[in-house]
């Protein structure tokens, strides 16, 4: 059976690895280049990249982020789809082999493919990364690179692309065997794909670790602040912990419970035309400081990377059962 | 050896038509004793038809004594259909001949000497099976 | 003689439809099954329900023995070639065979070879560039070399010309006399079905009008001509099946176990299309009268 699949699969799956294949090489021959950069030029290395290697930076990410949906449609949804528009299940069926173990093959095959692309691609993406990685997280101030937690790195990183894409991949094959045609079946598992990596960082990946929680107080000279929303929401920035990831701020008020920034503050920005001067905005700021107002910052330390990584890694992996699961009840009682 | 030929307009089952040639050749001495029938496999494949049927004519003929199967050789012919009919040919076509004169005496026409002779086949062959 | 299909209450539902509703079948071995009907009576339904494609929404239906597709002993005992013949378009004929062997335990490689050898197929041949009947004799082969006790197909001759046609059938007839199988065959094509079936199923809006052996149910339908008159009036063992009237003249259809003495009838017999042709046409809501009628033919 797994002769089989493998015969099916094999085109499809040389595509991807010859993909990852390249940028693989690509990174060996630059990665050691960029530590020795690191090693002297220590978290000033942001400012010491190469163009060529921040492009180089980007496309790994991207690489990374692309693999699992490529994976979920152009190996997952075809899987069983195709055989479904073709009619071809009908002479698989009928061989020696029970459909549960059909799909047994071809999940596990499949799955095992997938997260093996996504394991090496994270593998090699994640070292060439690391020397920018733990220069950002040392305090290298910067706009260019991304602190490992943040949600588009984080999912670039480590463990969880190999997650993503058996996530992704039976996703597809589930997908394939409900809509049984080839290309709905892809765009369905594309779109659905690209949803669950947008709910996850926004509402969920922050509970998966507890988060540490500090109080800022609000004064000209102390932590950098962002007005926003015509001065009625203030949002704090996190200097002095590197590599963080701020997940949720909160005014406090001079008892220590949330609360709306105050209308003064913005009667106090208010010109009569264009944006405040420095002088001003300080004097605001001052005032709103002076009033007891503090700024409460809940944020993902650096040190919860992996705790955050191993924690969805099981979560998308528990999807992934569960899909698995679901297909195998779906061939069994509804197909065809 | 004799070679079957299907003709889905005769009205006749598949097996029997397979019966009437065989009986047909016999009669023509195109089959004589000894004359080995095609197996059921090559009639099978040669004519698309279900060996069964093929079966079922064999066994047809054996019943009537006219070939015999041998296991694992095959089925041979026993016996000619010697015409000892033969002989009542000539007075029974003559008969045929007069009442056909008769017929058309009476202003039946073709079509007419068709239906009523078939009728009447069926209708004695009917009360013959009754 | 055991019965290689055996069905009780069988029936398929689609979200609201019955695509197949109170079917009970006893088909013994050995046979050559026709199952015949018009487009969308169900016959696709019934035979993907007897190789385990489908699972029963109502009623019971065993195949040779057993529960369809229930392990791989009872896959290895029922081989399947679905409609349109279906096979990998990637994979070359050879490969085909390779997976047939490597998945089926009682694969028959001797077998299998020599098919493809006096076809004449390349083995290099992806299947994809075969014509339609090569497609379905590579179908055919898998079937055969499985060595199942029954080869269920559906409607394998039904977009292929004549010629290939033909030769589909001999192939299939050979395999019939050379391995002892039972068949079961769907076909719009009664005459393919006179031919090459010795029991025919008529399938006609999603229930099964009438089963049995060829010859019997041609020996026991009549076509009854004569003077106007009410076919209740006929007697009890006369089952009529249609009934048409001029001003002047009867003609029913019927079936009986019994000699037709009525002087007054003129009996003539019918072929199998003429049969299967009239339990295509009778009114729908003749079915449900018929069914005790059904166990007598049995």
């Amino acid at each position: 059976m797994i002769w089989l699949t493998w015969r099916q699969f094999r085109t499809q799956a040389a595509v991807v690895f010859a993909v990852v294949a390249a940028l693989a090489v690509t990174l060996a021959v630059t990665g050691p280049n960029l530590s020795d950069l690191y090693r002297t030029a220590g978290s000033s290395l942001v400012d010491q990249v190469s163009s060529s290697d921040q492009s180089l930076y980007y496309v790994g990410l991207l690489v990374v982020l692309a693999v699992p949906a490529v994976v979920g449609m152009f190996w997952g949804a075809p899987l069983i789809a195709r055989e479904l528009e073709t009619g071809t299940h009908y002479l698989a069926w009928n061989q020696g082999v029970t459909r549960t173990r059909w799909l047994a093959a071809k999940l596990g095959l499949g799955a095992a493919a997938a997260m093996t692309a996504a394991g090496l691609t994270s593998l090699a993406v994640s070292w060439w990364s690391s020397p920018l990685d733990r220069a950002v997280n040392g305090g290298g101030a910067t706009d260019t690179y991304f602190p490992r937690l943040d949600p588009v790195a984080f999912a670039a990183r480590g463990v969880v692309p190999v997650a993503h894409a058996a996530f992704a991949f039976v996703l597809g094959v589930a997908l394939g065997l409900v809509i049984r045609r080839t290309l709905p079946a892809m765009a369905t598992t594309f779109a659905l794909y690209a949803a669950v990596q947008i709910v996850v960082p926004i509402w969920i990946r922050s509970h998966l670790a507890a988060a540490d929680r500090t109080v800022l107080p609000i004064e000209p000279g102390g932590a950098p602040i962002s007005i926003q929303d015509g001065a009625r929401h203030i949002i704090a920035h996190l200097e002095e912990v590197p590599g963080s990831w701020v997940t949720s701020q909160q005014t406090l008020n001079a008892s220590g419970q949330p609360a709306p920034v105050p209308s003064s503050f913005a009667d106090c920005l208010r010109t009569e035309s264009g944006p405040p001067t420095l002088q001003q905005v300080d004097g605001c700021v001052a005032d709103l400081g002076a009033l007891g107002y503090q700024q409460q910052v809940t944020y993902q330390p650096a040190g919860n990377f992996w705790v955050l990584q191993w924690a969805e890694t099981g979560l998308y992996l528990g999807l992934a059962l569960a899909l698995a699961g679901f297909c195998a009840w779906w061939i069994r009682r509804r197909a065809t | 050896m004799i070679e079957f030929h299907l003709n889905s307009r005769s009205g006749l089952s598949p097996y029997q038509q397979l019966v009437q040639q065989v009986r047909h050749a016999l009669r023509l001495g195109l089959l004589k004793e000894g004359d080995r029938l095609p197996t059921v496999k090559d009639v099978a494949r040669q004519m698309a038809v279900n060996p069964n049927t093929v079966l079922k004519a064999y066994r047809e003929l054996e019943h009537d004594g006219l070939v015999a199967a041998r296991p694992g050789v095959g089925t041979f012919v026993t016996r000619t259909l010697a015409d000892a009919s033969l002989a009542a040919h000539g007075p029974l076509q003559k008969d045929l001949q007069r009442w056909l004169t008769k017929a058309r005496l009476a202003g039946l026409d073709d079509e007419s000497i068709e239906a009523l002779f078939m009728n009447t086949f069926r209708n004695v062959a009917g009360e013959d099976v009754a | 003689m055991s019965a290689v299909l055996r069905a009780q209450g069988l029936g398929k539902r689609y979200k609201q439809r019955w695509a197949l509703q109170n079917c009970d079948l006893d088909v013994p071995a050995g046979r050559v099954v026709g199952l015949v009907g018009p487009n969308g009576a169900g016959k696709s339904t019934l035979l993907k329900l007897a190789s385990g494609m489908l699972t029963p929404s109502a009623g019971t239906i065993e195949v040779c023995g057993g529960r369809p597709a229930a392990g791989v002993e009872q896959l290895a005992k029922v081989g399947f070639v679905a409609q349109d013949t279906p096979v990998y378009a990637a994979l070359s004929v050879a490969d085909h065979l390779d997976l047939g062997k490597r998945l089926n335990p009682n694969w028959d490689e001797a077998v299998a070879r020599e098919r493809i050898r006096r076809l004449g197929l390349d083995p290099e041949q992806r299947a994809g560039k075969l014509s339609g009947g090569q497609r379905a004799q590579l179908a055919l082969t898998l079937g055969i070399a499985k060595r199942p006790e029954l080869l269920i197909l559906d409607e394998p001759v039904a977009a292929l010309d004549p010629l290939a046609r033909r030769e589909f059938m001999q192939d299939l007839m050979e395999a019939v006399a050379e391995h002892e199988l039972s068949v079961v065959l769907s076909s719009h094509l009664v005459s393919d079905v006179e031919r090459t079936c010795d029991y025919v199923i008529v399938l006609v809006d999603s229930r099964v009008q009438v089963a049995g052996d060829i010859d019997d149910l041609v020996a026991c339908h009549h076509r009854l001509t004569g003077p106007r008159r009410d076919p209740d009036t006929l007697p009890g063992g006369q089952h009529v099946i249609t009934a048409s009237h001029t001003d002047r003249q009867t003609t029913l259809l019927v079936r009986t176990d019994t000699a037709v003495h009525d002087p007054s009838w003129t009996v003539s017999p019918l072929g199998l299309e003429d049969i299967v042709l009239a339990y295509m046409t009778r009114p729908a809501d003749a079915v449900r009268d018929t069914r005790p009628a059904l166990e007598v033919l049995r």
